[in-house]
């Protein structure tokens, strides 16, 4: 020991610089954590509330307590069986809510796909101007259209139609289609349509064999995106359609949100069962979505 | 009779005139769309707000003057306390762990959850004496809860945070990917160098983030300028309609009491900020070439 003295400093000081280090880690790791407890509360609050008010068998009064205390599955089994006024053309509307998103879905990826071939591989001349036009498109608020949408579509015939919603979302859905499409296509060699026309390919076949075979992952990414906007957007429903068959889940679910006569249970467990899509499809095709809006 | 010789350049140039009607009529079903669904209707809107009686009518109306301080309070402190704490918390995502992407899984449902059904929910946790919010706060304080859709403040209040709920989550993950843009190189040498983690946040990862912070601040403006759900549902207006923005009001005038030109003009009355916006936008994104 005394022999050493310098040495033995120096492991004092190494021990102790390490314990420093451990100890900074570990508060690191303990700041970490309760960050990341409180991001999963607040993300989940609102979720859990629906849960919550659904599983109450009374549709207007609450015990006030944080935990479900006589939890019932009464107003699931409500929606299922559409045993409530208020849900009388539930299945239906969910059925229509299905054609409006799937519709929009296969119209804006074809439209979308068409206009990004051209600009992207056809080299249209003056396809910048249509970048530009998908771009204005895209930044704009689309809720200040829906005073005059409600005219043109009576101008259209097309007043309580499903086909009114569907037209506004392809036409918002469609901008961002062809900028991630043309984006997209960039990474794709042009060689590749070069031999296919010099090997007798028409546009309409190297649009179809070749194009859309190797867009897959983007054309998925933009499908996703179109249904999602036209399932979560409920404004444009609400105000094109008015009778109850034609009616979208979102719109029935709003219709209702103002009278006081639609029990807070039933709204919820119809809410939830209408969360039950997008949420299948987020976990499903999530790696596609993270196809992101905004990047360097 | 003609040479094929001068035949070929007139098919080759037939080719390529059937190659841009080709390309011609790939473009027109999109065309058509923008026509008829987005061209007509924002023309037809400005003319349904054109008449500048309207816009008399509207500042004659104390609501509508609310509405206006609304709609700035709404879009200012939403948007920029978004996207601030996005960016903070696209920094905790950076970190390594299978429990921090278990937690990023379940932290973007939000964003794809419809508005509806979630805005629904924290209507109720809002308006109810015996919802959610008001269990926790007696449970935390012992006290009863205050009462949210009582006081404009706090009914603003609860849509600004309502709305940032909804959106944060997709913000954090564009700052995110561009987060993962940045070449790890650049942290090793200003790590070298002895910059700490605060350090290397502001003088790396912002200066190379501001574009992206920008354009994203800017789209992100002029989407919640249109912004409808958020205060129609959770606060729908409460108390008294004194916590409507331009959306909300727009459609109750033009719905609700049957005067759409008065809606139409209402929100045309956001042009005025939506149009620089877009001229910004545009010139930063031909600029910079961020692309969208």
């Amino acid at each position: 020991m005394t022999g050493r003295p310098a040495a033995s400093h120096v492991t004092a000081e190494r021990t102790a610089r390490r314990h420093h280090r451990r100890g900074r880690r570990l508060a690191g790791g303990i700041a970490g954590a309760t960050l990341g407890v409180v991001l999963l509360i607040w993300t989940l609050l609102p979720v859990y509330n629906m849960v919550l008010i659904a599983l109450d068998d009374e549709g207007d009064e609450f015990t006030g307590s944080l935990w479900p205390q006589d939890p019932s599955f009464a107003s699931f089994r409500a929606v299922m069986t559409q045993d409530h006024w208020y849900l009388e053309n539930f299945w239906h509307q969910f059925g229509n809510s299905i054609f409006l998103g799937v519709a929009t879905m296969v119209i804006t990826v074809v439209v979308g796909s068409l206009a990004s071939f051209a600009i992207g591989r056809m080299r249209l001349r003056r396809g910048r101007l249509i970048g530009d036009v998908a771009l204005l498109t895209y930044m704009l608020p689309t809720a200040i259209l829906v005073i005059p949408y409600v005219h043109i579509m009576h101008v259209y015939g097309l007043s309580d139609s499903l086909w009114a919603p569907i037209a506004a979302y392809v036409a918002f859905a469609t901008p961002y289609a062809v900028l991630i499409l043309h984006q997209y296509g960039k990474l794709l060699p042009m060689e590749l349509d070069e031999c296919a026309r010099i090997d007798g390919a028409s546009p309409v076949q190297i649009y179809l064999r070749i194009y859309l075979p190797l867009m897959t992952p983007a054309l998925v990414a933009v499908g996703v995106y179109a249904l999602l906007l036209a399932w979560n957007d409920y404004l444009y429903q609400f105000m094109l359609l008015s009778s109850t068959r034609n009616m979208t889940v979102a719109a029935a679910i709003d219709q209702f949100f103002d009278s006081d006569e639609a029990p807070w249970n039933y709204m919820m467990a119809a809410a939830l069962v209408y969360c039950l899509p997008p949420i299948a499809i987020y976990f499903a095709l999530r790696r596609f979505m993270a196809f992101d809006r905004v990047r360097t | 009779m003609s040479s094929a010789q001068p035949r070929r350049p007139g098919r080759r140039f037939r080719l390529q005139g059937s190659e841009t009607a080709w390309a011609i009529a790939f473009v027109v079903p999109y065309a058509a769309v923008f026509v008829a669904f987005v061209a007509y209707p924002v023309v037809f809107g400005l003319w349904m707000g054109s008449r500048p009686a309207l816009y008399s009518l509207l500042f004659s109306d104390p609501r509508y003057i609310d509405t206006l301080v609304n709609t700035l309070l709404f879009v200012c402190i939403g948007v920029n306390v978004k996207m601030f704490l996005a960016f903070l918390v696209s920094g905790f995502f950076m970190q390594r762990g299978w429990w921090v992407r278990a937690l990023l899984v379940v932290f973007l449902l939000p964003w794809a959850l419809p508005a509806l059904s979630v805005f629904l929910s924290i209507h109720y946790m809002l308006v109810s004496q015996w919802g959610l919010l008001d269990s926790l706060w007696s449970a935390v304080t012992g006290a009863d809860g205050p009462l949210f859709l009582v006081s404009r403040s706090l009914a603003m209040a609860a849509n600004i945070l309502a709305y940032i709920w909804k959106w944060l989550p997709f913000w954090t993950l564009i700052f995110l990917s561009a987060r993962l843009a940045i070449p790890k190189e650049i942290y090793e040498a200003a790590a070298i160098d002895g910059a700490t983690g605060i350090q290397q946040t502001v003088h790396v990862t912002f200066p190379l983030m501001a574009n992206v912070y920008l354009v994203a601040t800017l789209l992100s403006t002029l989407w919640t300028l249109g912004d409808f759900p958020t205060v129609h549902f959770v606060s729908s207006g409460a108390p008294a309609r004194t916590t409507d923005v331009l959306a909300t009001y727009g459609i109750h005038e033009a719905f609700g009491f049957g005067r759409p030109a008065l809606g139409a003009a209402a929100m045309m009355s956001a042009l005025p900020l939506v149009i620089p916006i877009i001229v910004l936008l545009m010139r930063r994104l031909h600029r910079t070439g961020v692309q969208l």
